[in-house]
Formats: structure tokens, C-alpha cells, sequence
């Protein structure tokens, strides 16, 4: 397969995947960043969302956390085999950091399905409005949703790059897929805190 | 990614798992102290943060030009806070619901700060 013209900006010295997938990250810092300090103003100014947080399961959070933590390590080592060009195990570290990326949202979808199956009981929705009908609820399922679908996105890329590497293509590419799933992995460890530990 | 350096990650992974371990057990051990929920859980994520970023993601070697990206999107972060902070701490004007359940209210008696908290309609 024949190389891209712009491999490395000459300017930067920077890989152009790597440039570009940084523009990304940086732009997504302002998008996290953004709802986190907003988060941040609206829970320092209101006490009362410290009780509203209570419904949230910190064992679940704090699982979660241990998966992507484990996941950027498996991330990180497939990087590590991609330089070395050791395709098989770039491929088998690429599947470990997919498999913790579907623990994280089978775990996640456990939390929802916990608070959602509220909204459709049969008192009408009244132990719903009683406790999830704020805003607190509003933001947890905003910006973990948010979250939830990155990792969804972080996952798929790591299939089409997983598969490359098999044939012993595009090896660069899994640090760009490593790049951007430590990026998921830093906003939920800002996350796990915020909507889990703080009541 | 500049080349020419060995980094030692499962001895990274154990420090982070470490630093995880103490947020979790700080707050669940002394739950009614703002300053170790703050310490332990906040501070250490922004170690966790520092730790992934600076060596999984390998910016501890990275070239200038992406500090200055991340230099200038803090920026734009910090102009959008100060920007939105006054309108988003604000208590008071039309529109404005409190969403506080009546049971919390009661126990929160209807001191000033409180009362601030219903807004006006």
C-alpha cells in the first residue's frame, strides 16, 4: 500500500495522525472540560445536589474506573508491541483493551437500567420524579452518556486498526487509537469523582 | 512521540492502581471530611490525570507545539468559566426554579442563603 503524501509535518516533526488526532483531544478538552466546570459551578453553588447524587452506585463507578485504568495499560502495551512491529501482539493487547471497553459499558448499562426501570414502573413514574427528576440526573446521564458513546467510538476504531495490524499493516495507528482511549480514560477519571464520591 | 526513551509501564499501572485504591478508601473511611474527599478523591485524579497523560500517553516527550495546543484550549476553557460562571451561580431572576424536594427544604429551615435558593417567578 503506498504511503500518504503527508506522513510528517515538516513544520512540527509530528507524525500527521498523531498531529491530527491531537486536534481532536484538544477540542474535546473544551467540550469535557466545559461540562465538568460547569458541573463543578452548579454543585459548589447548590449543597442539596450532594443528596440527589447519593442514588449513584460507587461500586460500580469505582469497577469502572479499575476497568479503563487496566484498559489504557492494555492500550499502551499494544502501542509498545505496534512500534516493535509484533503485529500478533499488538492485535491480542488491541482485544484486551476492547473487552475492558464492553465490561465498562455492560457495567454501565447495569446503572442505568437501575434508575431508568423507574421512569417505566407502575406508580406512574412517581418514585422517579421523586428522585431522578433533577438535574444532577440530567447531567450524570449527559456527560456519562457523552462518555459512553467515545468509548463506543474508541472501540470500533480499535477493531478496524486490530484487524490491520493481523496483516501487518498501519502500525502507527494504534497509537493513535492508544492516544485517544487515554483521553476517554483521563475525563472518566474526573468523572468517577465528581458523580460518585461526592454526596 | 520522540524516540530514545524506556518507560517501565506495569510499574505505572501499579502506581496508578495505588492512587485509586487511596481515592476510593479515603472518602468511604471519612466521609463527613470535605478536606479528604477534596484531597483524596479530586487531588489524586488530577494525579491519575497527570500520570496517564505525561506516560501512557507519552506527552512527558511530546514535542512543544501540542503543549501549545492543550496551553491554548485551557485558555478558551478558562474565558467560557468566567463567562458562564455568573449566570450559572446565579439564584434569582425569571425562569428560575429552585429543585429542591420539599422534605430537604423543611430541614433546611429559611434562612437568607435559602430563601435566595427559591429565586423569584
Amino acid at each position: 500500500m503506498e504511503s500518504p503524501v503527508a506522513t510528517t509535518r515538516s513544520a512540527t516533526g509530528i507524525n500527521t495522525g498523531v498531529l491530527a488526532l491531537y486536534w481532536v483531544i484538544i477540542s474535546e478538552i473544551v467540550i469535557f472540560g466545559g461540562l465538568i466546570m460547569c458541573y463543578l459551578l452548579f454543585r459548589l453553588r447548590n449543597d442539596h445536589w450532594g443528596e440527589f447524587a447519593a442514588v449513584t452506585s460507587t461500586p460500580a463507578g469505582a469497577l469502572n474506573t479499575f476497568v479503563l485504568l487496566t484498559s489504557s495499560y492494555f492500550a499502551v502495551i499494544a502501542h509498545d508491541a505496534a512500534t516493535k512491529k509484533d503485529g500478533d501482539k499488538a492485535f491480542r493487547f488491541l482485544w484486551y483493551t476492547i473487552g475492558c471497553g464492553l465490561i465498562f459499558l455492560i457495567v454501565k448499562s447495569y446503572e442505568y437500567s437501575s434508575k431508568l426501570k423507574y421512569l417505566f414502573a407502575d406508580d406512574g413514574g412517581a418514585y422517579w420524579d421523586a428522585h431522578y427528576n433533577n438535574n444532577f440526573m440530567g447531567y450524570y446521564f449527559f456527560a456519562t452518556g457523552l462518555h459512553g458513546l467515545h468509548v463506543i467510538a474508541g472501540m470500533v476504531a480499535m477493531i478496524i486498526v486490530s484487524k490491520q495490524v493481523k496483516r501487518g499493516q498501519n502500525f502507527n495507528r494504534v497509537e493513535l487509537c492508544g492516544l485517544y482511549w487515554h483521553f476517554v480514560d483521563i475525563v472518566w477519571i474526573f468523572l468517577f469523582p465528581l458523580l460518585y464520591i461526592a454526596k | 512521540m520522540s524516540e530514545g526513551h524506556q518507560t517501565n509501564y506495569a510499574k505505572i499501572y501499579w502506581t496508578l492502581m495505588i492512587l485509586f485504591i487511596i481515592s476510593v478508601a479515603g472518602p468511604e473511611m471519612f466521609p463527613e471530611s470535605k478536606a479528604v474527599i477534596l484531597i483524596t478523591a479530586f487531588g489524586i485524579a488530577v494525579v491519575k490525570a497527570i500520570i496517564v497523560a505525561g506516560w501512557f500517553m507519552h506527552l512527558a516527550h511530546e514535542k512543544k507545539y501540542i503543549w501549545y495546543g492543550f496551553i491554548t484550549s485551557l485558555a478558551l476553557l478558562f474565558l467560557f468559566v468566567i463567562a458562564v460562571a455568573p449566570d450559572v451561580t446565579m439564584t434569582k431572576g425569571h425562569n428560575w426554579q429552585s429543585q429542591i424536594p420539599s422534605t430537604m427544604d423543611s430541614h433546611e429551615g429559611h434562612d437568607e442563603t435559602n430563601h435566595d435558593d427559591h429565586g423569584h417567578h
